[in-house]
């Protein structure tokens, strides 16, 4: 490591020393809002230290990470999604009885942990940064802690994660048993012959990604974590770590030419045809809006899954501007759960959004705006989204993949509209208590959250530029 | 520049009419009519007018809008059905006034947008964009039933889309690999190389959609339900222009994109429209909610308009086009008919009408005379038009037109069951109530002033769509000759 080497790694180092730099102010004094304003200069100033890094010389740093403009950008987006999680957060946590400080301390190690995973270009580094964002999410799942719901969805979470990476480390086992080496492109190099071990170590490894990616079969845990956990942290789980956990994957599908192995091309497949459609069809009987979220959430990831089959430049671009744009429109929908729940209990249930554009048309038409995205309607975010996914598949000729994302997606359709019609059913205002009330800090990260929204969907042009300078490196 | 502020005029007026009042929306709409005016008079080639500005050029997807004399057609049937349908609702709507008529507005513009672009990504833009205020329109201000009918409209109409999507995708690729510039402009992609297979499957994606819009017999199945539980002005937007934007985007794209795959298709089209078209009548027949009867004649009618647009012929063309505008204006008058009854007498079960026409006369002839104009009374619009489908497809297709024909006794039995359930009879119930309007009463003079035009006086209307017609004509006649000369 040389001195030009701390410059590339800055925007880690920034968010380490956040981190210390919080817990021991926290030691000394405690203050809920100074720690938030603490926490969002670290990220800021993380942010501002990508540019430094990607002016910097050296890119690969060791054979652990790689620092190329397609790990800056996702350390970028991933680090804005925390900041609006924290804003949000900020509201969220006021009234509550809770010890408040540590919360924030948790989600910048997640967020170095997610920054770790998508600079990674070993296994050795994939696995800290995987442990560093689990343990961290083990404990912000279960940090409200007043009911039992909340600590039964941390354990979960907890068993699961825990499970998944043993499949995960013996599967890079089997890889370095086979190939002699964790680093991704070396397997590539390293093997000409397909034998069963390293298949085995490739297939084991899916099991470990599946599950924080939570496709299908591995999705179990999704459900009840993202409705027990706190909504901003839900947030977090469905945007920061799935976003990074999937910018690996495709960093890894790319570097060991996945496309060449048919086992795993079929198996990946039959993955992403039960996600989407399970996904889809699960949502379909909820009636709690949390985890209507979570099941669409599993479908989007199926969605992300046909555009990475897909290969090529076309797909990388696809995959990368889809995660943007579901970043967004995650956010924002778990943003206006945030900021309507109360203190003792998050708003959650669909009943509770019967008529609530009566109440709050402002905040309906937000909401509205976001659930759209989610189903691809023009305007939003979300239309510029599934339409590179769509041209992604029909430049793949993957047609089985696109009739099966056709019809989920009507199937998707039908349970954001009911929401949708929730909220804009006529209800008595008689028989209801005083309309929740939503803070400042959560309104603003709601309209720069709804501004992104429009503006990629209405002018998308400069966003699809940076995207694909960002992923040009990677293939 | 004109073609831009044609759409940004209603969208202000659309922000206005939510803030401030209603009026802004009427005012928005006669703006338009000016600048449609001024369109019609200056017009001389093919294309009156069109605009590109570059949008996404990643893809080579530009701002593209051109109208032509189909177009110009079709955006009038738009404003005047607009502003028919805001005077129509004035009473009906007295909750969330503003969002009404912002949601309107809206659907008025992606429509407007729908016949203007001539770039494929900005069509399914506007395509898409006209769904959810309709969906709005029709899940908040809708009847009994209004969540249900909502959400199959949506369904089967997005469903419908995505296909299309698709097959604009395969398009673009296809054209993108023979000539090497990716572009979805869609004069370029007209001459675009494709396999035959790869033409129909293609084409079969356009179809499904426009098939979902228009509609087609086995896909129907949204329309009753949503024409019946919307409100007023949503019936008649659906019934006068959504399922027009069916028709335009087979006049449009499906045929002159995929002129020999439509050749294979025109019969199973031309079948599948016979079918709608018989098979509307009767169950138009055995309908009790009135609304519902006029939603199974519009499937009816659209039936000559599929059987026109593949018939391969100007003059089937030429009645294609004034069924569009015909039976635009007369089951958009026979919404507001209806609407008007049920406003008044808070029923559509026709078995607890009867005799109304002494209590109401004006309703009774109103609805005398736009029932006639259904049924295809000559004089009137809708003759002409199904007359010249009928005259047009039976020299190629004799037996498939005979059965079509049967469709105007069915007609004339529907609707004159219609008159007489309603109109006629011993009173059900002795009512009083009050009888159209003056608003109302205009709005209808000047809907049954445009049916007689069209059915006395429609040269000037053929001349418009004439130059845009001769050339889906040729395209698919020249196709034809092609495999006579291979062999």
């Amino acid at each position: 490591m040389s001195p030009s080497d701390l410059i590339t790694i800055s925007p880690l180092l920034v968010l380490a020393f956040g981190i210390i730099a919080i817990m021991l102010m926290v030691t000394l004094v405690r203050n809920h809002a100074l720690t938030l304003v603490l926490t969002i200069t670290t990220l800021a100033i993380s942010i501002a230290a990508l540019f430094v890094s990607s002016s910097a010389r050296s890119r690969q740093i060791t054979s652990l990470l790689i620092f190329d403009n397609y790990a800056l950008f996702f350390m970028g987006i991933i680090a804005g999604s925390a900041l609006v999680v924290c804003i949000l957060a900020y509201g969220y946590m006021s009234g509550r009885r809770n010890i408040k400080e540590e919360f924030y301390i948790l989600m910048l190690m997640a967020v170095l942990g997610c920054a770790v995973i998508v600079a990674s270009s070993h296994f050795v580094s994939f696995f800290i940064g995987l442990e560093l964002l689990s343990i961290s999410l083990y404990v912000l799942i279960a940090y409200l802690r007043s009911k039992p719901i909340h600590i039964e969805a941390g354990i979960k979470y907890l068993v699961g994660a825990a499970t998944s990476v043993a499949f995960l480390l013996l599967g890079a086992a089997f890889i370095y048993a086979d190939s002699g080496t964790m680093v991704f492109s070396g397997i590539a190099n390293h093997s000409f012959t397909h034998n069963p071990l390293l298949l085995a170590g490739l297939a084991l490894v899916v099991i470990g990604i599946g599950f924080k990616l939570a496709l299908v079969p591995f999705h179990l845990w999704t459900a009840d974590v993202y409705q027990a956990a706190p909504a901003p942290v839900t947030a977090f789980i469905a945007t920061a770590s799935k976003g990074a956990v999937f910018a690996l994957l495709l960093r890894y599908f790319n570097a060991i030419n996945a496309r060449d192995y048919p086992q795993l091309f079929t198996m990946f497949v039959v993955i992403a045809i039960a996600t989407m459609f399970f996904g889809n069809f699960l949502a379909l009987l909820q009636n709690n809006v949390k985890r209507i979220l979570a099941y669409s959430s599993i479908a989007h990831m199926g969605y992300l899954l046909t555009a990475l089959l897909a290969g090529g430049t076309l797909a990388a671009v696809a995959v990368t501007l889809y995660i943007l744009t579901y970043f967004v429109t995650t956010l924002g929908a778990f943003g206006v759960i945030t900021v309507l729940s109360k203190k003792d209990n998050d708003f959650e249930m669909l009943d509770d959004y019967r008529g609530l554009a009566g109440r709050h048309s402002v905040l309906s038409g937000i909401f509205t705006g976001f659930l759209l995205s989610l189903a691809g309607i023009p305007l939003t975010a979300g239309f510029i989204g599934k339409f590179y996914i769509f041209s992604a598949n029909v430049d793949g000729k993957l047609w089985l993949l696109l009739t099966v994302l056709i019809i989920s997606s009507v199937l998707g359709l039908f349970y954001y509209l009911r929401i949708i019609v929730a909220v804009y059913t006529k209800k008595e205002l008689a028989t209801r208590e005083r309309a929740p009330s939503w803070s400042l800090a959560g309104g603003f990260a709601l309209g720069f959250l709804t501004v992104f929204l429009l503006w990629i969907g209405i002018y998308p042009s400069p966003f699809i530029d940076f995207v694909r300078i960002m992923v040009s490196g990677l293939i | 520049m004109i073609l831009i502020l044609l759409l940004v005029i209603p969208l202000l007026g659309a922000v206005l009419a939510w803030a401030i009042s209603r009026w802004f929306a009427v005012l928005a709409l006669l703006a338009d009519m000016f600048i449609l005016i001024f369109l019609s008079v200056a017009q001389e080639n093919t294309w009156l007018m069109t605009i590109k500005l570059p949008w996404i050029e990643q893809l080579g997807i530009s701002f593209q809008l051109g109208i032509d004399g189909l177009s110009l057609l079709l955006l009038w049937l738009t404003v005047l059905l607009g502003i028919f349908s805001i005077f129509a609702s004035w009473n009906e709507i007295q909750e969330r006034v503003g969002f009404f008529h912002f949601n309107l507005m809206l659907i008025l513009v992606g429509i407007m947008g729908v016949f203007m672009a001539l770039d494929l990504f900005l069509f399914y833009f506007f395509w898409e964009l006209m769904l959810v205020p309709m969906y709005f329109l029709i899940s908040i201000w809708g009847h009994e039933n209004r969540v249900y009918a909502s959400l199959k409209f949506f369904i089967f109409t997005q469903a419908g889309g995505l296909f299309m999507l698709i097959s604009i995708l395969g398009l673009y690729f296809a054209h993108g690999q023979s000539s090497g510039d990716y572009t979805f402009d869609y004069f370029q992609l007209t001459g675009t190389y494709m396999s035959s297979t790869l033409s129909i499957l293609l084409m079969l994606g356009f179809f499904i959609a426009f098939a979902v819009k228009l509609p087609i017999v086995p896909i129907h199945t949204w329309l009753p339900d949503a024409h019946t539980e919307a409100p007023t002005a949503g019936s008649v937007i659906l019934a006068g222009l959504l399922l027009k934007t069916g028709a335009y985007g087979l006049l449009r794209f499906a045929v002159p994109l995929f002129p020999k795959a439509s050749i294979t298709l025109a019969p199973i089209a031309m079948i599948l429209g016979v079918t709608g078209i018989i098979y509307g009548a009767i169950l138009a027949f055995a309908q009790r909610d009135v609304k519902r009867l006029v939603a199974y004649t519009s499937i009816s009618h659209l039936g000559f308009v599929l059987l026109g647009i593949f018939s391969g012929n100007t003059m089937a063309l030429q009645g294609a086009v004034i069924i569009i505008l015909a039976h635009g204006l007369s089951t958009g008058g026979l919404f507001i008919l209806v609407g008007a009854l049920q406003e008044r007498i808070h029923t559509r079960d026709m078995n607890q009408m009867g005799g109304l026409w002494a209590t109401v006369p004006r309703m009774g002839g109103v609805g005398m005379f736009l029932a006639l104009a259904s049924l295809g009374l000559p004089g009137l619009g809708n003759f002409v038009g199904e007359f010249l489908v009928l005259a047009g497809t039976f020299k190629t297709y004799p037996i498939l037109t005979s059965v079509a024909a049967l469709g105007f006794v069915l007609s004339a039995i529907y609707s004159l069951w219609f008159i007489q359930k309603v109109f006629h009879g011993p009173q059900e119930k002795h009512r009083q109530i009050p009888d159209l309007g003056i608003r109302e009463m205009a709005v209808m003079s000047f809907i049954m002033a445009g049916i007689v035009w069209l059915g006395l006086y429609p040269q000037p209307i053929l001349n418009t769509a004439k130059p845009t017609l001769d050339k889906i004509q040729s395209k698919t006649t020249v196709s034809m000759v092609q495999p006579d000369v291979a062999k």
